[in-house]
């Protein structure tokens, strides 16, 4: 058996201002890690809740965003009736052409200026997407410039609460409604009557096409197809691949993030080895004792790794904690495909807090090891004279 | 051992009378700085079982490296000790580890209890490097906590008691693990002469009721009458 953790838990506690400093600078730590993590778990979640897999997006060939592509009204209507394509009560194919442009509106607070995804739909265009739902209000009618915006839009932005008035294209739209979408990237867009649209931004094609298939193989085929008709010159892809590709937005957040944790994190291990060094010499005369005792070099080891362990552990638990108010909270980064604010919350998943944890243990376990290890290799006869 | 299924006996001790320490020409020599110390200079001598033996000497004379040395914490430059007929410097760490856990008591100077632990944790702590299971442990530490005289003072953390309360709780960690051999290093060294009488009286209890081999190391001349053979030693060379 091995020394009882008691006898960790207890010096720790004996320790208490070394073990509290220690345990304040992991906790710094890991909450600078775990706040990147709930940052991408924020962006990773409004990515991966975009997008039905049956719906199959259609842009020009050659891009890959909705924003720059084109499809005429004639491709549209050479592609609509394409087999595998599922149709409405009204036996109508259920595909759509969407109009996306970018505005740029002004933040709330004062804060500058970012841009917005303005997506124009046609009439089956929620038909499409039927996780939005409408928190208040109720959806834009064709012809009366009416608008409604995203609930991550309505909170980052200025004028766009219920019957603000924004001003883009040829003049003033007014908010009729406000929608959500599980917290898809939906919810930081603006929709707009597609047609009307197109006429205030004279743009008469669209920006893309989504068309719902019958089933995954369905979809599977339509994209095919689509791809290899080299008269058509179109690029399909299943509307949740579109999103999943679009995550790499996080990719700057990632690596900046990595870079700062990583340098803390090479400091929290310092920091726990000179405690724990200091831990070791304190009680030199103890680890002897315990090894005459009968206590082998391994338990010694896994003793004080494990005493680190519970160290940087606790400082984890202290940075998460610290961190726990500001779940949920609403922030937005520029989608690097679309080049539009992208807005998401911080999103202290229990898989977020799971890998915080696991960090700072790693912390623990490399911070530990090399007194540990000089602990238990300690000469017993020296260090009984401590 | 008797510690895997039982309380403390003194079953497991050799026959009395027949040697349990045997050690041949053991010389200890070190460099401290440019000089050649020698602390154990042809040491030879027997140890009987059932005997409690006092090691005198001054400072220095290599008391405790010969103590140390039948613990199996120290190695000699040459020569040859048997304890229990176990050839202790061939053990490994490990082994070294293992054996003083079942067969050796070490009682120190300055107690070495463990600050945060209670008196009957630290008692327990070599019970727990055997297969006891927990009640087992308790029925051994509240044994050896009632032989000190300390089934009292069983929760009191070390800095609750007094030095030779505390030096008892030491002596009864020796004892958990029922072990053949008491080793003890100036035990009454760091005691007033009441608290280092209890301490005495306990190993005479100890050697002369329970069988216990005591080897103790003192420079205190009225501690050394407690015991039943004195050996002196005098700049690491044995005297008598």
């Amino acid at each position: 058996m091995a020394i009882p953790i008691s006898y960790n838990l207890r010096n720790l506690r004996l320790r208490w201002g070394a073990t509290l400093m220690t345990a304040l600078g992991v906790a710094l730590t890991v909450a600078v890690a775990s706040f990147i993590l709930a940052l991408l778990s924020g962006l990773h979640r409004a990515f991966q809740a975009s997008g039905n897999p049956l719906n199959v997006l259609v842009m020009r060939k050659g891009l890959s965003d909705e924003v720059s592509s084109s499809i005429s009204r004639g491709k549209f209507g050479a592609i609509k009736f394409l087999p595998g394509i599922a149709v409405n009560a009204q036996g109508q194919p259920l595909a759509s052409g969407s109009l996306v442009v970018v505005v740029s509106l002004r933040r709330r607070g004062g804060d500058g200026r970012a841009n917005v995804t303005l997506r124009g739909l046609g009439l089956q265009g929620l038909a499409l997407r039927p996780g939005a739902r409408l928190v208040a209000g109720h959806w834009p009618q064709a012809g009366r410039r009416q608008i409604a915006v995203g609930v991550a839009a309505a909170r980052q932005f200025q004028k766009t609460q219920l019957g603000g008035q924004l001003h883009f294209g040829k003049g003033d739209w007014r908010v009729v409604g406000e929608f959500q979408d599980h917290g898809s990237a939906f919810e930081s867009e603006i929709w707009a009557p597609r047609d009307e649209m197109a006429a205030d931004f004279g743009r008469p094609d669209f920006s893309s096409v989504l068309l719902r298939a019958v089933s995954p193989a369905a979809a599977s085929a339509l994209v095919r197809d689509i791809e290899s008709d080299r008269r058509l010159k179109l690029h399909a892809l299943t509307e949740t691949a579109y999103y999943a590709q679009q995550t790499s937005s996080g990719a700057p957040i990632a690596f900046i993030g990595g870079v700062i944790a990583f340098i803390m994190a090479i400091g929290a291990c310092f920091a726990a080895m000179n405690t724990m060094y200091a831990a070791v010499a304190y009680r030199a005369r103890e680890i002897a004792t315990l090894r005459i005792l009968g206590f082998p070099r391994p338990s010694i080891l896994l003793s004080f790794v494990l005493e680190s362990v519970v160290l940087t552990l606790f400082g984890g638990v202290l940075g998460i904690a610290a961190l726990l108010p500001w779940n949920g909270l609403t922030t937005g980064t520029l989608n690097s495909t679309t080049f539009s604010e992208m807005v998401f919350q911080l999103r202290f998943t229990p898989h977020v807090l799971a890998d915080a944890l696991i960090f700072a243990l790693v912390l623990g376990l490399i911070g530990g090891l090399a007194p540990a290890w000089h602990a238990s290799r300690e000469n017993i006869l020296t260090a009984l004279r401590g | 051992m008797s510690v895997q299924t039982s309380a403390m006996t003194s079953s497991s001790n050799p026959a009395a009378g027949a040697p349990i320490v045997v050690a041949s020409h053991l010389c200890k020599k070190f460099q401290r700085d440019s000089f050649e110390v020698v602390a154990l200079d042809d040491v030879s001598m027997e140890i009987a079982a059932g005997d409690f033996v006092a090691l005198m000497g001054p400072s220095g004379s290599g008391k405790s490296t010969l103590l140390n040395m039948i613990a199996a914490i120290d190695h000699p430059s040459s020569g040859e000790l048997r304890v229990m007929n176990e050839n202790v410097f061939a053990f490994n760490d490990h082994q070294a580890a293992q054996w003083r856990n079942r067969h050796i008591g070490y009682i120190f100077q300055t107690f070495n209890l463990l600050p945060v632990l209670t008196a009957f944790e630290n008692v327990e702590l070599p019970l727990l490097l055997t297969r006891l299971n927990k009640a087992e442990r308790r029925e051994h530490v509240e044994l050896a906590l009632k032989l000190v005289g300390l089934e009292d003072r069983m929760h009191h953390l070390p800095k609750q008691l007094s030095g030779g309360q505390e030096q008892r709780v030491a002596i009864a960690r020796a004892l958990a693990t029922d072990p053949t051999l008491l080793l003890a290093d100036e035990p009454t060294g760091d005691l007033d002469s009441r608290s280092a009488t209890e301490v005495l009286e306990i190993l005479t209890r100890l050697n002369r009721d329970h069988g216990k081999t005591v080897v103790m190391v003192t420079h205190d001349p009225h501690a050394a009458t407690y015991a039943r053979t004195v050996r002196h030693l005098e700049k690491g060379q044995l005297q008598n």
